[in-house]
């Protein structure tokens, strides 16, 4: 059934500067389900996630990307995020003079709206709250957005905006590089607090440490713009033993030379 | 309506300038178009103004004819002097009543928040019209300790020593062009003398507003702080959605005697089309502390470089400016500070932002003389670029003719960066408000320091002038 899926993506073709990236995806997510894509660096991951969130220098040439069965294609990024999409980015940008607090009140209130926000005092002491969970000192929230953070600390806010937004699919790129194994364990914490209250996932990585803790059902492989293959839990554990050199894609444009 | 108002009216609906609306108002008095000594003498005349100011004015009146256009910067061969009416009357005289003047002009004034900010945090208010004062009001309890505020129109005549003593003594007319032209065809604006040791906390405001176009506003200003003084004293502008050109070309001189302040604060919020070149400067003496803080919206071009001469040893001048300079606007600013007196102390903190094919600069001069040993300034210029095409520049000059002095500068560009609107984007806020999110994030280390009252004022403005910068 159609409904049972959060994300259905179609023959997806994207491209950068003239170079098609993504050459024919397909790939879906069902609701409540944890799908953990792996691939070589340059593979075209990021790009994924960017295409879906609608970043504006990704071209898409063709194909359809379908968030609970409404095409969201023609969508603005913020009206994607409206209907519950969340992309935890793998390099989470700097906002200089913008104080995270009132970033995340802008962004609570654009998504779930301004009926949450309205209580500042309750606000603050929310933040404060699941700041504390995520072990990221209090002094954050007036610090400016990612402005100065260490990339452990980037990724901790990353995960500290999901937990505010409750989005219904969240799309994490390599949320865990660059945690050290205690912050894996807080984050992944978190996450399965979401994901028990029903929210999808579509996690990103390169190790099979963070699937130990967030456990996917599926494990596709992308490379060279296109997914490969997927299986069970059981090919992350694979591929980190045997890497990705039964993966190099047949026929690509991509002109990466080693 | 005649074709030139429906044609301004029109082109009005897509532009976000708030206060563009236009009253139509009876003139007592006004010298037509153009420029001549007879205008001059018209001014001085329709003022019963003595003899020795008419003489100051003439004198000017020449300076201004011989000196040639300001040769750095902008180019301003497209201002033509002869099209300008010089001096416009609305009201019979200044009243100390808001309920005097005619309704519409009233209702402007209420529009743009005057009588409720005087009402709020406000020991004096004067709001000019055109040429002169519709309404000026000074709190009796600080004319009891001696306090002036007047129109300058009326400081001649109640005033004469300190006005003879001080007009021109911080800006002579031959600084520059406009400067002569000021001096020649001046109405309006404040004069304020504090007497030693009275300070002043709460402050004094005077709004200028444009109602005609085509028309030259040279109000002139001039604020005395005795031994020991202190005042703060604000200033506001803004003039209709006209599709022809008005010129605002004023001059400010602050004195700063032993031990005092004066912190001047400026929000101009032109339309688009006014040329507003004003020449600010301030002289203080031992100890004297002057701070400009200059906020720039809106004109076709603005020069300004607010200046502080420390003439006395001790004495500190600090410019803060802020300058928005939007589609086809040039916003030429900066600050001028010179050192003539040992420790003394400047700092300059300028923040630009261009959008569109507006260009902004900084242009500064830091110049320490000779002896003015163990000075310091800190300059520290960051412009923000909204579009591909926006522009911005630099000019910094340094005349230091003292060994011992410590001299910092520091400059950045910045541009608004995409990934940035596209991170805010994907967090559910729309592209509009991820601007204005950016922008005032750019602003916000020196928004923060700001008098509540401007910071609030002065954010709305620029999230106006935003409006329409994407899609
Ligand atoms: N903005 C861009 N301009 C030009 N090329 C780009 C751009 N973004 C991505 N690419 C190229 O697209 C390809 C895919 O990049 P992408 O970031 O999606 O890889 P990835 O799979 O996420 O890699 P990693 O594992 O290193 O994060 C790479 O060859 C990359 O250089
Ligand atoms: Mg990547």
């Amino acid at each position: 059934m159609k409904d049972d899926y959060i994300l259905n993506i179609n023959n997806l073709k994207v491209s950068i500067d003239d170079k098609q990236v993504l050459q024919g995806i397909d790939l879906d997510v069902k609701k409540g389900e944890v799908h953990a894509i792996m691939g070589p660096n340059g593979s075209g991951k990021s790009t994924l996630a960017y295409s879906l969130m609608g970043h504006p220098s990704y071209e898409l040439d063709s194909g359809e990307i379908e968030l609970d069965s409404e095409s969201i294609v023609d969508l603005e990024p913020h009206e994607k995020a409206q209907k519950g999409l969340f992309l935890a980015f793998q390099y989470p940008m700097e906002i200089p003079g913008l104080q995270m607090e009132s970033f995340l009140r802008s962004a609570v209130s654009s998504i779930k709206g301004s009926e949450e926000t309205k209580d500042v005092f309750e606000f603050h002491r929310k933040v404060l709250k699941e700041m504390k969970y995520l072990g990221i000192d209090e002094s954050f929230a007036d610090r400016y957005v990612n402005d100065g953070f260490s990339g452990g600390e980037k990724k901790r806010a990353e995960v500290l905006q999901m937990l505010l937004l409750q989005p219904k699919l969240a799309v994490m790129d390599e949320t865990d590089s660059g945690l050290d194994i205690d912050a894996i364990k807080v984050v992944a914490k978190g996450v399965n607090r979401l994901k028990e209250k029903g929210m999808s996932i579509l996690i990103i990585t390169h190790y099979q440490r963070i699937l130990d803790y967030i456990h996917p059902d599926r494990v596709s492989v992308l490379s060279g713009g296109k997914i490969l293959k997927t299986a069970g839990p059981e090919l992350a554990k694979e591929l980190e033993k045997t890497g990705y050199k039964d993966f190099v894609p047949k026929k690509s444009s991509l002109d990466v030379k080693f | 309506m005649s074709k030139e108002d429906k044609f301004s009216q029109d082109f009005s609906e897509f532009d976000s300038y708030q206060f563009g609306h236009h009253d139509k108002v009876k003139h007592i008095a006004s010298t037509g178009k153009g420029i001549s000594k007879d205008v001059v003498t018209k001014i001085s005349e329709l003022k019963n103004e003595p003899g020795w100011m008419t003489d100051i004015r003439l004198k000017a009146y020449e300076v201004f004819e011989k000196k040639p256009m300001p040769s750095w910067g902008p180019d301003l061969r497209e201002i033509k002097f002869e099209d300008f009416t010089y001096f416009i009357r609305s009201t019979e005289k200044e009243s100390d009543q808001w309920d005097d003047m005619p309704k519409e002009i009233l209702e402007t004034f209420d529009k743009l928040g005057i009588p409720e900010a005087e009402k709020k945090f406000l020991a004096g208010a004067s709001a000019q019209y055109e040429s002169e004062a519709v309404y000026h009001k000074l709190n009796e309890e600080l004319g009891k300790e001696g306090v002036v505020f007047l129109t300058m129109d009326q400081a001649v005549k109640d005033e004469p020593d300190l006005v003879k003593k001080y007009f021109g003594s911080v800006i002579p007319a031959s600084d520059n062009k406009f400067s002569a032209l000021n001096t020649a065809v001046w109405s309006g604006g404040s004069f304020i003398y504090v007497p030693p040791g009275v300070e002043v906390n709460t402050p004094l405001q005077t709004y200028f507003r444009i109602n005609e176009e085509e028309f030259g506003q040279f109000e002139r200003t001039l604020i005395i702080a005795d031994k020991g003084a202190k005042v703060v004293y604000n200033e506001g502008c803004s003039a209709p959605k006209w599709a022809k050109s008005s010129l605002h070309a004023a001059v400010v001189e602050l004195v700063a005697l032993e031990d005092s302040r004066i912190d001047y604060q400026t929000i101009q919020n032109w339309y688009k089309n006014i040329y507003n070149l004003v020449t600010k400067r301030a002289k203080a003496e031992k100890n004297a502390t002057v701070t400009w803080l200059d906020i720039n919206v809106g004109s076709r071009i603005t020069i300004k470089y607010p200046s502080v001469m420390m003439m006395g040893e001790g004495a500190r001048g600090e410019v803060q400016s802020i300058a928005f300079a939007n589609e086809d606007q040039l916003q030429d600013s900066g600050a001028k500070m010179i050192h003539g007196a040992p420790n003394t102390t400047s700092v300059v903190t300028s923040k630009s932002i261009s959008k569109g094919t507006g260009r902004s600069s900084y242009r500064g001069l830091i110049k320490v003389l000779k002896g003015a040993k163990n000075s310091s300034c800190r300059v520290e210029c960051d412009a923000l670029l909204i579009n591909e095409e926006s522009r911005t520049d630099t000019y910094p000059v340094m005349d230091i003719a003292e060994d011992e002095t410590q001299i910092a500068h520091e400059a950045s560009v910045s541009k608004v960066n995409e990934d940035q609107i596209f991170y805010l984007q994907s967090r559910g806020i729309p592209e509009i408000e991820a601007m204005k999110m950016v922008v005032n994030g750019f602003l916000e280390p020196m928004v923060k320091k700001l008098p509540l009252e401007y910071s609030v004022e002065f954010q709305r403005l620029v999230e106006l002038e935003l409006e329409g910068s994407v899609g």
